[in-house]
């Protein structure tokens, strides 16, 4: 029988806002079967998104949702996570969303290594204002900003994330939505940050002026950029150009998150432990 | 009432107004002069289960506390000027989606980084509308010791009850003062503590913005099993986003009315030799210290000088204040800026005579310029 969405959805908020053949909602409906396979209920969790497209997907769905100003995600969603440890809390953010306007949170949620999870939809380009440069546009695509062709070098969302300190990394494409699903499951079961980008089509407002009219072609372009972790380690360096992993990129079991660490500090204060001292913590840096 | 006696400081009391009032979250970034209310609280708070979080910026501070207000704490915010105009969009937000919480702003010297040590009363018109757009701001300012930590409570019972932020002002001088004050017991507090409305109905039944046109949403807890939607845009009763023409009137006339309708709610002020004045001095913060302490000089003189001390700065008591510029020929405004309230009190009395002393150089107005300048008069 096919999945009833039904459950998840506000459906008088659909038909949604996307443009037809736009891969936000296949993201947001691997997200609904990644809930409903975890069992989780839905007053259970928080939903927070920011601003552009993306920023739309916590109106869409049923849960406790927040639609917070533009880039600020994970800072209100720290604060949401803190007064409830024992709830959970996803963040939904675009590229522009996450690394630009956000990019400070995004690298300190990673650094405090704090339960949420945080799905980046990176469609390479700002889709809702119109075909601005985002921190992922291809250098040499063109952009309403720069029509001569993008000259500003992206991020590497993944490659930030570990850097930064997060202790679950992943990336796919909406192109294999059971993966996806998958592995969303995993980010969200991860006691600790993680970070699960998503790379989606945006035809509209990246790929009509790039040489990809419709959605199949521009998802075709992302096929072609990304490939399996396992192969994508086999190669040299000079195969990698260009080249995106997919997969788990990052997951650290042994680091430590951050309410939980919080706690031990409630417990010095109620006089239960002695101070935190460098011995406590699994790694110490 | 009963009170207790305790040596501290202005910052101190304000954070420990907020323990008392039943703050269990702070979110913050540390910014001269107002660091001391992170420092408190990042002990007390975890002494009774609460948390108190240092974030990577003003921004993410104030992002942290509305996310816990969401959940249904009690949450506080303090910052000086800098991080209030960093502040400024969450601001908007908080007042947009109606999420309660309070934003202690201790005045330093502006704009920009300014004199960062150094007292001033230069964000007044900034606490009145500090992001864009259309609400109703409450702004409370703490004219002593102990208002430090009154006012702070008081700010919290308003917020619950308006559900919207409230900025409490303190200056660098009352801040960083030191002294003896009388502050009600914490008993006390505890018991005066009005906790926010909550709709207790069947969830189908809920609509949290579906209400009178001049009151506050009622917003329950998180995860409580009523799921809804916060956001900044225009939204419907259930908070969904919209653009239907009526809806969006009604929502920004009512978070207007829901304030301006009931001003007498949250007005404040003191009044000190009044009653016989014949010049009207008005101050607010620590400057109002020292206008007191002109008017005992200028009373041995014979003159009579009175005290007018606005303590909710926004919506500011506007009626009280026509009602003696009306009666009072020498009305002085005397502030450390240049000349913000004093627009206020001129619209307020309709009279554009309004004498003021404003002084912007980062040091307090002693009682001596103010003697000199009533003389003048």
């Amino acid at each position: 029988m096919a999945f009833n969405y039904d459950k998840y959805l506000r459906l008088e908020k659909m038909p949604t806002l996307w443009c037809w053949g736009c891969g936000d909602g296949v993201i947001l409906k691997a997200f609904v079967r990644a809930v409903d396979k975890m069992k989780l209920n839905q007053d259970d969790v928080c939903v927070v998104s920011g601003i552009g497209c993306s920023g739309r997907f916590s109106s869409y769905v049923d849960f406790n949702t927040v639609h917070t100003t533009h880039g600020r995600t994970i800072a209100y969603a720290t604060g949401i996570k803190l007064a409830r440890p024992d709830k959970i809390v996803i963040c939904v953010a675009g590229d522009g969303d996450a690394l630009a306007i956000g990019g400070n949170h995004t690298i300190h949620g990673c650094r405090r290594n704090i339960d949420l999870t945080m799905i980046i939809i990176n469609n390479f380009i700002y889709g809702l204002t119109n075909s601005q440069t985002s921190p992922t546009t291809p250098k040499g695509m063109w952009t309403v900003t720069q029509k001569a062709g993008n000259i500003d070098p992206t991020f590497n969302t993944c490659d930030l994330a570990i850097a930064a300190g997060a202790s679950f990394v992943a990336r796919e494409s909406m192109l294999d939505p059971k993966k996806l699903e998958k592995a969303m499951i995993k980010a969200i079961e991860h006691k600790g940050f993680s970070i699960m980008e998503v790379l989606s089509n945006c035809h509209i407002n990246l790929g009509r002026k790039n040489k990809m009219v419709s959605a199949m072609e521009n998802l075709e372009w992302i096929d072609s950029i990304t490939i399996p972790k396992k192969k994508y380690d086999a190669m040299s360096s000079e195969e990698r150009l260009n080249l995106l992993p997919t997969g788990i990129l990052k997951q650290d079991l042994e680091a430590d998150e951050y309410c939980e660490m919080y706690a031990e500090i409630q417990k010095v204060h109620k006089g239960e432990r002695k101070v935190i001292t460098r011995d406590d913590f699994a790694k110490k840096i | 009432m009963q009170t207790r006696e305790v040596i501290s400081t202005g910052n101190q009391l304000a954070a420990k107004a907020a323990v008392d009032a039943g703050c269990m979250f702070f979110g913050g970034y540390p910014l001269t002069p107002s660091s001391e209310i992170m420092h408190v609280l990042s002990d007390s708070l975890p002494d009774k289960g609460g948390v108190s979080i240092q974030m990577e910026d003003e921004i993410a501070g104030i992002c942290s506390v509305i996310g816990a207000a969401m959940v249904g704490q009690r949450a506080l915010t303090a910052t000086s000027g800098p991080g209030m105009s960093l502040k400024a969009e969450q601001l908007g937000l908080a007042q947009m989606a109606e999420v309660p919480l309070v934003c202690v702003n201790v005045m330093r010297g502006g704009p920009s980084t300014g004199l960062p040590t150094r007292v001033a009363q230069g964000d007044i018109l900034q606490a009145k509308n500090p992001s864009h757009g259309d609400y109703k701001s409450i702004t409370l300012c703490a004219g002593t010791l102990a208002e430090c930590y009154t006012e702070v409570v008081r700010a919290f019972n308003i917020a619950d009850r308006f559900m919207q932020p409230v900025i409490v002002l303190l200056d660098e001088t009352i801040g960083h003062m030191h002294g003896k004050a009388d502050i009600p017991t914490a008993e006390d507090v505890a018991a005066g503590i009005v906790p926010r409305k909550r709709f207790d109905g069947p969830a189908e039944e809920y609509f949290p913005y579906d209400c009178e046109h001049d009151e506050p949403a009622v917003l329950n807890p998180m995860y409580e099993g009523y799921r809804y939607h916060f956001t900044g845009l225009h939204h419907d009763k259930n908070g969904y986003p919209t653009e239907e023409i009526e809806t969006c009137r009604k929502l920004i006339q009512r978070l207007e009315d829901k304030v301006a309708l009931h001003e007498d709610e949250v007005e404040s002020y003191e009044e000190f030799m009044m009653d016989d004045a014949d010049i009207m001095i008005i101050a607010y913060g620590s400057v109002s210290l020292a206008a007191k302490e002109s008017i005992r000089h200028l009373r041995a003189e014979g003159i009579k000088a009175g005290l007018f001390r606005p303590i909710t700065i926004w919506p500011s008591p506007a009626t009280q204040i026509k009602k003696h510029t009306d009666k009072i020929d020498k009305v002085l405004v005397v502030e450390l800026n240049i000349g913000q309230y004093h627009g206020e009190i001129q619209r307020a009395a309709a009279r554009l005579d309004i004498d003021g002393l404003f002084k912007v150089n980062g040091r307090p107005i002693s009682p001596y310029e103010i003697v000199t300048k009533v003389k003048e008069l």
